[in-house]
């Protein structure tokens, strides 16, 4: 059985038609990236699938339970959280207050103690800087805290929004290697890139998403020689 | 709980010891006839702007509600109150805790279909709130109407608006440093972000609405019960009051606590030395807010609260400072 399953899914945002009935899955320990111009409905299907949004039809299966009308705060709690694209954190708040914030549904001291040095020996950079304000921190450093907020969550289901953007070429290097040893680590990951090369190159199974339909899907990489994905996304 | 050892807990100390310090040299000055009750009064007055800026503080300051109707929740406790000792003779401590349930209670409601809204919207819908409860008891002849509740027996003491404005500040102060100040927090800086990472943020933003509107429900009791009247046509309870609150609490710093206090005790003696102040005040808080933009935007304090990590910090630069007079760090 999968651990997540979307079936048939649309969304509207009012009159816009953003998702066309799209479907796919992700397999228990995997890494799917899910690849697609601006605009194609990446963001949206994570926002669906974090029930961030109300979706119009389909269906969302996460081990084995429909989502649908969960609301969002109580998604998290059965192990799904996502790190928003933008990273978003929490500008006034120091950085552990941030990551406390991602353990806030648990009540075990000693445990988010563990989670947090878990999250720090990930990102020893957070430690360095655990007391200042989220809003100093430079655009890399922001996304290790929006990463680690995500995680110290311990899901099982990891959604990655865009982790690359904005960041130097070295630093996406390090988020990547990062993402692929929270991977085997046991977290699967549903990984949404514009980076298509270093996400085909890290990623098991990939789908490509054009104005709100899955156009293309497949082994990563396979669709990494594909010449269809090469003219469109790798510049090839 | 209260923690008395180490630095911290010695900084604790010297807080309890300077709130029961202040409050014994303010009875001290009252028994020596140095402290009128004029005095006195003013500094009861202090006390509840300091409750009900406080408690604004957490709903709009805090938790991010842009708020236009606080006296509305203070004009409950006071008029509810006073009906509860004047007609049914109950005793105040049983009509303060009403007050401030029935304010709660009624920020719940309006929480609920308000907090749906962001915003510009939640400012109007609360400014149309404070002004319906006005209406109401502007129609309520049993209180009054517009002529105003008279004849409310003296029961509020300065030592129990004392009291009760240090368990507001306190309780607020360690709601705000809890798991579910964070989160309260966490829905100011940014609510779709907090929404992903499993807070349930209407329910917090109902709760710093219900306890914001409590903390006004009983200083709106301490006041009716302390000024023996209350009128719905003097700007005691109106929109303007709103406006008053709103104002100490923006000079002060949003989200900052000592601000708060600071502000809300300035601008309630400012009045009783500058004469005219209080007619011109409308006129006067414009330039000061003007003035606060430009020089001191996040407010009087900016994110300094005073506590034991800021003494900490300072004390540890003199001691750098101390170690090397040559001046290099
Ligand atoms: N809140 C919204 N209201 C209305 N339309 C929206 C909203 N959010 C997204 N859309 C529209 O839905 C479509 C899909 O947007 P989405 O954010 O999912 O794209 P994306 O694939 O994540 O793009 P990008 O790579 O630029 O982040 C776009 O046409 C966008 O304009
Ligand atoms: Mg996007």
């Amino acid at each position: 059985m999968p651990i997540l399953e979307v079936n048939d899914l649309h969304i509207y945002y009012g009159m816009i038609h953003a998702l066309r009935g799209i479907s796919f899955t992700v397999e228990q320990g995997e890494i799917v990236t899910l690849l697609g111009a601006n605009g194609a409905g990446k963001s949206t299907t994570l926002r669906a699938i974090s029930g961030l949004i109300p979706k119009t039809e389909g269906e969302i299966i996460f081990e084995g339970e429909e989502l649908g009308k969960i609301p969002a705060h109580q998604i998290v709690g059965r192990g799904l959280s996502q790190v928003p694209e933008g990273r978003r954190i929490f500008a006034t708040l120091s950085v552990e207050e941030n990551l406390l914030l991602g353990a806030y549904l648990r009540k075990n001291k000693k445990e988010i103690r563990k989670d947090l040095h878990y999250v720090y020996k990930l990102f020893p950079r957070l430690l360095e800087r655990k007391n200042q304000r989220g809003g100093n921190l430079s655009g890399g450093e922001q996304q290790m805290l929006a990463m680690g907020r995500g995680l110290i969550s311990r899901p099982k289901l990891l959604l990655l929004d865009e982790p690359s953007m904005g960041l130097a070429p070295i630093l996406v290097r390090e988020i990547f290697n990062t993402i692929r040893e929270i991977n085997q680590q046991g977290t699967t990951v549903l990984l949404v890139e514009q980076n298509a090369a270093l996400a085909l190159d890290l990623a098991d199974r990939a789908y490509v998403l054009e104005t709100g339909e899955v156009s293309v899907e497949g082994d990563a990489k396979t669709l990494a020689q594909d010449s269809r994905i090469r003219r469109a996304y790798l510049g090839a | 709980m209260l923690n008395l050892k180490g630095p911290q807990g010695r900084w604790n100390f010297f807080m309890i010891a300077g709130i029961l310090g202040l409050y014994g040299l303010i009875q001290l000055l009252a028994a020596a006839k140095i402290l009128l009750s004029y005095h006195l009064q003013i500094l009861s007055l202090a006390c509840i702007n300091i409750i009900l800026v406080v408690s604004l503080n957490l709903i709009m300051g805090f938790t991010g509600q842009f708020s236009l109707g606080h006296a509305g929740f203070l004009a409950i406790g006071a008029y509810l109150s006073a009906s509860l000792t004047v007609f049914y003779q109950l005793p105040f401590w049983l009509a303060l805790i009403a007050s401030g349930l029935a304010a709660a209670f009624v920020g719940v409601l309006i929480g609920l279909p308000a907090l749906r809204l962001r915003g510009d919207y939640l400012a109007i819908a609360t400014l149309g709130f404070g002004e319906i409860i006005r209406v109401i008891i502007l129609n309520i002849s049993a209180v009054g109407g517009p002529r105003g509740f008279t004849g409310i027996p003296r029961h509020t003491t300065f030592g129990l608006t004392y009291f009760l404005m240090i368990a507001a500040v306190v309780i607020i102060k360690n709601f705000i440093y809890s798991a579910h100040g964070r989160a309260c927090i966490s829905i100011r800086e940014d609510e779709t972000a907090a929404g992903s990472l499993g807070i349930n943020t209407t329910y917090y933003k109902v709760v710093a609405f219900a306890i914001g509107a409590m903390f006004a429900g009983v200083a709106g009791a301490l006041f009716s019960h302390y000024m023996q009247f209350i009128s719905p046509t003097t700007g005691q309870i109106g929109f303007m009051r709103s406006v008053d609150i709103l104002i100490m609490l923006v000079l002060g710093g949003l989200g900052n606590l000592t601000g708060s206090v600071v502000v809300a005790v300035f601008l309630t003696f400012l009045p009783e030395f500058l004469r005219g102040f209080a007619e011109y005040r409308m006129l006067i808080y414009p330039v000061l807010l003007l003035l606060m933009m430009l020089f001191r935007p996040e407010g009087l304090m900016g994110k300094t609260e005073l506590s034991y990590s800021y003494l900490e910090n300072i004390f540890s630069k003199f001691k750098r400072k101390g170690l090397r007079p040559d001046g290099t760090n």
